[in-house]
């Protein structure tokens, strides 16, 4: 037995090299931070122009940074009261940031979290596309649990509160090829014009399994889920009727709605 | 074993030795990410890098390594490569880290990067691995390069992205073939390169493992 076999030079070897490679990686981690914020915080601009109808998804970083500021406009909104709020600075608040702080906000109940959030932040942004002072479309963020991962998106719905103009995610980490098409702009294309809610306010999207029927009557309240991916569909379906819901935009949409946009 | 020139480990592997052509490593990946041409090469310069550094570090400190742990060793040093590959994708091509998503990270069990540093870094100098990890990389990407090729041109009827048939949706004369965009066309390809591998090369052939015993009667079996 050669001397480099030797208990404590086994373990040397294994702290040294374990040492060296966490040093490497955190500072790879470290200084490209940066860069990959700014990319995550344009692909989401990106993903948001896309969603409500404005820009296409091949928009280079400048042309996205510019058609954003020009159309779109964030505002946080207090989701008990449904008012608008102006502590926060919307083009910095960080909803996500939010939901994990205790002030900012509160713990859902095992019956309430529908969408396996968890955590639900009291304050959220939300955007507008206005066209002479008058609501052209809206923007909400939506998130839930799919199989694997929290999925992260936006539904725009028009003026009316309640045509769809978009939906997509701009995170997630679903099985690609099944779940992860989500993304699929076929899939992405039934949406628009689908509508979210009935006549008395409550939110009646649903997913349904083995395709819509076109001639039905709630065929415009109903989306084909997924082929290969019950599991995400299903949590597509679950986070849309919370975010729509009372415990989500539900007081908000009440309030825009009386108000008369 | 005789001893190997940096020519031999750099330009073997990519048709005499190929990883996927003859190894049969690295398959899953190469079904994965050739659907088209842009992600193929990506993951090609990814995994030429990584395995080379695997093994240029993993050469540089074989002499220390204890075997007893050689493999976790090993394993670290793979790891450690990919998830800087992986951060570097996402700050500089982000839309493509979004596309490859997981199979950036699954280059840390491709059996080419670990099997290099297990067969040939653990025991070469340092230069000479460097160029093996390079070399194999290379028949990696020739092979992947060949699949998107194919997959791209005759499954969307575009290179890179850009149109080169004109698809007969659009008013042109091409009817892409859309199970060239699905993972098992992939398999059926690399089925066929091995074989016009192997005509070509014939040394390639594998002598095969039993020849079909003549059926005897029943006192003879044993």
């Amino acid at each position: 037995m050669s001397n480099k076999e030797t208990t404590s030079r086994t373990l040397m070897v294994a702290l040294a090299v374990s040492l060296v490679s966490s040093i490497f990686v955190a500072g790879a981690a470290v200084s490209l931070k940066p860069i990959q914020v700014e990319n995550r915080q344009l692909d989401k601009q990106r993903s948001i122009l896309a969603i409500a109808g404005l820009g296409e998804a091949k928009l280079s970083g400048a042309e996205v940074k510019k058609l954003f500021g020009e159309r779109i406009s964030a505002k946080v909104v207090d989701l008990n009261s449904g008012d608008y709020v102006d502590q926060f600075d919307p083009t910095t608040f960080d909803p996500l940031k939010a939901a994990r702080d205790p002030k900012l906000s509160a713990e859902l109940a095992g019956n309430e979290d529908i969408a396996l959030i968890k955590r639900r932040e009291r304050y959220t942004t939300v955007y507008t596309v206005e066209q002479d002072g008058r609501l052209e479309s809206l923007i909400l963020p939506i998130r839930g649990y799919g199989l694997w991962s929290t999925l992260h998106g936006f539904i725009a719905v028009k003026a009316d509160l309640n045509t769809v103009v978009g939906l997509g995610f701009y995170q997630h980490a679903e099985t690609p090829g099944l779940g992860g098409e989500v993304d699929n702009p076929k899939w992405k294309g039934i949406w628009p014009g689908k509508q979210l809610f009935d006549d008395a306010g409550k939110p009646v999207i649903r997913i349904v399994k083995g395709g819509v029927d076109p001639a039905s009557a709630s065929a415009v309240h109903q989306v084909d889920a997924l082929a290969g991916a019950t599991l995400t569909s299903n949590g597509v379906d679950r986070l849309l009727q919370f975010w729509l819901g009372e415990q989500g935009f539900g007081p908000y949409l009440a309030k825009l709605r009386a108000e008369g946009v | 074993m005789a001893k190997q020139t940096i020519k031999e480990v750099l330009l073997n592997p990519i048709f005499n030795n190929n990883p996927i052509g003859l190894q049969i490593l690295g398959i899953c990946s190469a079904l994965a990410v050739t659907s088209n041409l842009k992600t193929a090469l990506v993951m090609s310069i990814a995994l030429t890098l990584v395995t080379a550094f695997s093994n240029l570090f993993i050469s540089m400190i074989r002499k220390q390594i204890p075997s007893s742990i050689r493999m976790i060793v090993q394993m670290v040093i793979i790891a450690s490569l990919v998830i800087v590959v992986d951060q570097i994708l996402r700050a500089y091509a982000f839309g493509l880290a979004k596309q490859l998503s997981v199979f950036v990270g699954l280059i840390i069990t491709n059996c080419i990067v670990m099997g290099r540093a297990e067969a040939f870094a653990m025991q070469n100098p340092p230069l000479l691995s460097f160029m093996d990890g390079i070399g194999n990389g290379l028949g990696y990407s020739v092979m992947l390069i060949v699949l998107g090729v194919i997959r791209e041109l005759f499954g969307a009827g575009k290179l890179l992205g850009f149109e080169v048939l004109a698809l007969a949706k659009d008013g042109g004369w091409y009817v892409p073939n859309g199970l060239l965009l699905l993972p098992p066309s992939a398999f059926f390809l690399i089925g066929l390169i091995i074989w016009g591998l192997r005509t070509w090369k014939k040394n390639q052939v594998e002598a095969p493992a039993f020849t079909l015993a003549p059926q005897v009667a029943n006192q003879e079996v044993h």
